[in-house]
């Protein structure tokens, strides 16, 4: 894995072990395939994504950080409504933000701000990692996932909105006030290739991102094999 | 899955809910702070995003008053005007009265088409008091993307092809698109949606020349 070598040796396994495993090898969108309804449906411009991608990561923060402050506290019966209870106050509390500092990214997202409750990804991390591990680690699992997360989301948005509208970075001042002419314009008649844009492109450009990863993968590990110890407990199945 | 602690004894139910109550009580003072921090922000940029949104039906230069302040309810039977029905309201929705230096400058109303590709489409008309278009915007819509979306500001600026025009410029026969003997643009692959809303705008154009004196009145109710 490039990014696990790339870290220096100071750092302890597993710290690189949560880094890698959140970004790439355990990648929320790209391995464990979750949260693909609000990944498929606001991937279709960069600044619907990157709202969605910054909400997620705060919201995998805050749960993660408070599951794993009160993980000795929860007993199995009431764990999961806890959980959803955490989940659904950052939830609101990113919901709220939204409205009051990025009121038109809001209203462009829409339902997808609240439906990050639902988002399998953040019930996983809280279950399977926070749930058993320290404050440190939990909050820098919620980062890398959130942010593996993000960054799929980041490609697609990127991906669907240049060939379904030949421009990048459309609207970006909802999300940034001073970004307003950051659109870039690839081709001044450039046909619209709508199917980007619609949700079967979004299914195909996602098929499209997980072969790549896999043959990338491929061609990583075979040059110098890496080797990959189980880790049981990392992949947590949830229907969703 | 979280079996790490099989030796456990059963919990009472009394801990649990202490327990459950404790982190309902956290979520719900975390919220609360939330809330209140955020409260007075999210109103103002409400307030902020639908003067924008009436701005540009409705020029600030053409009004002196807060048009959030002068406004009024059309329902879809209003017994208060003449031909409701032309509006093609679903549901009851706002309608907003213009001043200028305390005269009557225009209305924004509210219109509806049903005959669209596919859903409704919600539009703004803005009518100057002498029943010119100040401008046309479409609040909501379903229609294609890439082919009806294009009636969306955000899209293709098409829609400003409704600017200045009245109920006199064209004439009635020429409130068409150009496929139908008309003198609006259709899009290209969209004839049926331009076609509802040219209809839509020309409705909402009708309705104000009907009731116009109930209209610049209208703003007393309040």
């Amino acid at each position: 894995m490039p990014l696990s070598k790339s870290v220096s040796n100071s750092i302890s396994p597993q710290t690189r072990d949560i880094v890698s495993q959140g970004l790439w090898s355990n990648n929320a969108a790209l391995v464990q395939l979750l949260g693909l309804c609000p990944l498929l449906a606001v991937s279709n411009s960069v600044v619907n994504a990157a709202g969605l991608g910054l909400a997620t990561i705060g919201v995998l923060l805050g749960s993660n950080g408070i599951v794993s402050l009160s993980r000795h506290r929860l007993t199995p019966a009431i764990r999961l409504p806890i959980f959803v209870l955490i989940i659904a106050t950052f939830t609101t509390c990113a919901e709220l933000l939204l409205r009051a500092f990025a009121i038109e990214l809001y209203q462009a997202l829409g339902i997808f701000i609240p439906l990050i409750v639902t988002n399998c990804t953040i019930l996983g991390r809280a279950e399977s990692f926070a749930s058993k591990n320290a404050l440190g680690p939990s909050l820098l699992d919620g980062l890398m996932t959130g942010l593996g997360f993000a960054a799929v989301l980041l490609v697609l948005g990127m991906l669907r909105e240049l060939i379904g509208t030949g421009a990048v970075f459309a609207n970006m001042d909802r999300l940034l006030p001073f970004a307003g002419n950051w659109t870039l314009r690839v081709a001044s008649s450039y046909k619209p290739f709508l199917l980007a844009i619609l949700p079967p492109g979004a299914f195909l450009f996602m098929g499209g991102l997980i072969a790549l990863k896999n043959i990338l993968d491929k061609k990583l590990a075979n040059p110098a094999p890496v080797k990959q110890e189980p880790t049981p407990g990392k992949r947590v199945r949830v229907t969703g | 899955m979280g079996n790490n602690s099989t030796n456990e004894l059963p919990v009472s139910i009394t801990k649990t809910s202490v327990i459950l109550g404790f982190f309902a009580l956290l979520a719900a003072l975390l919220l609360g702070i939330v809330n209140l921090a955020t409260a007075d922000r999210i109103q103002e940029q409400q307030r902020i995003a639908e003067r924008r949104a009436l701005a540009e039906v409705f020029p600030e230069n053409l009004h002196d008053n807060d048009l959030l302040l002068d406004t009024f309810t059309l329902t879809p039977d209003d017994p208060a005007f003449s031909e409701p029905e032309l509006l093609q309201l679903s549901t009851s929705r706002q309608a907003y009265t213009g001043q200028l230096n305390g005269l009557f400058s225009g209305t924004i109303l509210p219109v509806e088409a049903h005959d669209a590709y596919s859903g409704n489409i919600l539009i703004l008309v803005g009518v100057l008091a002498d029943g010119q278009v100040s401008a046309v915007r479409v609040l909501a819509h379903k229609e294609t993307p890439g082919l009806g979306d294009k009636i969306d500001i955000s899209i293709s600026d098409w829609i400003l092809g409704f600017d200045g025009k009245s109920l006199l410029n064209p004439t009635q026969s020429r409130w068409k698109v150009i496929k139908d003997g008309g003198e609006f643009d259709q899009l290209v692959g969209a004839t049926i949606t331009t076609r509802a809303v040219v209809d839509a705008v020309e409705r909402a154009l009708t309705f104000f020349q009907l009731n116009q004196n109930k209209l610049a009145n209208a703003t007393n109710q309040f």
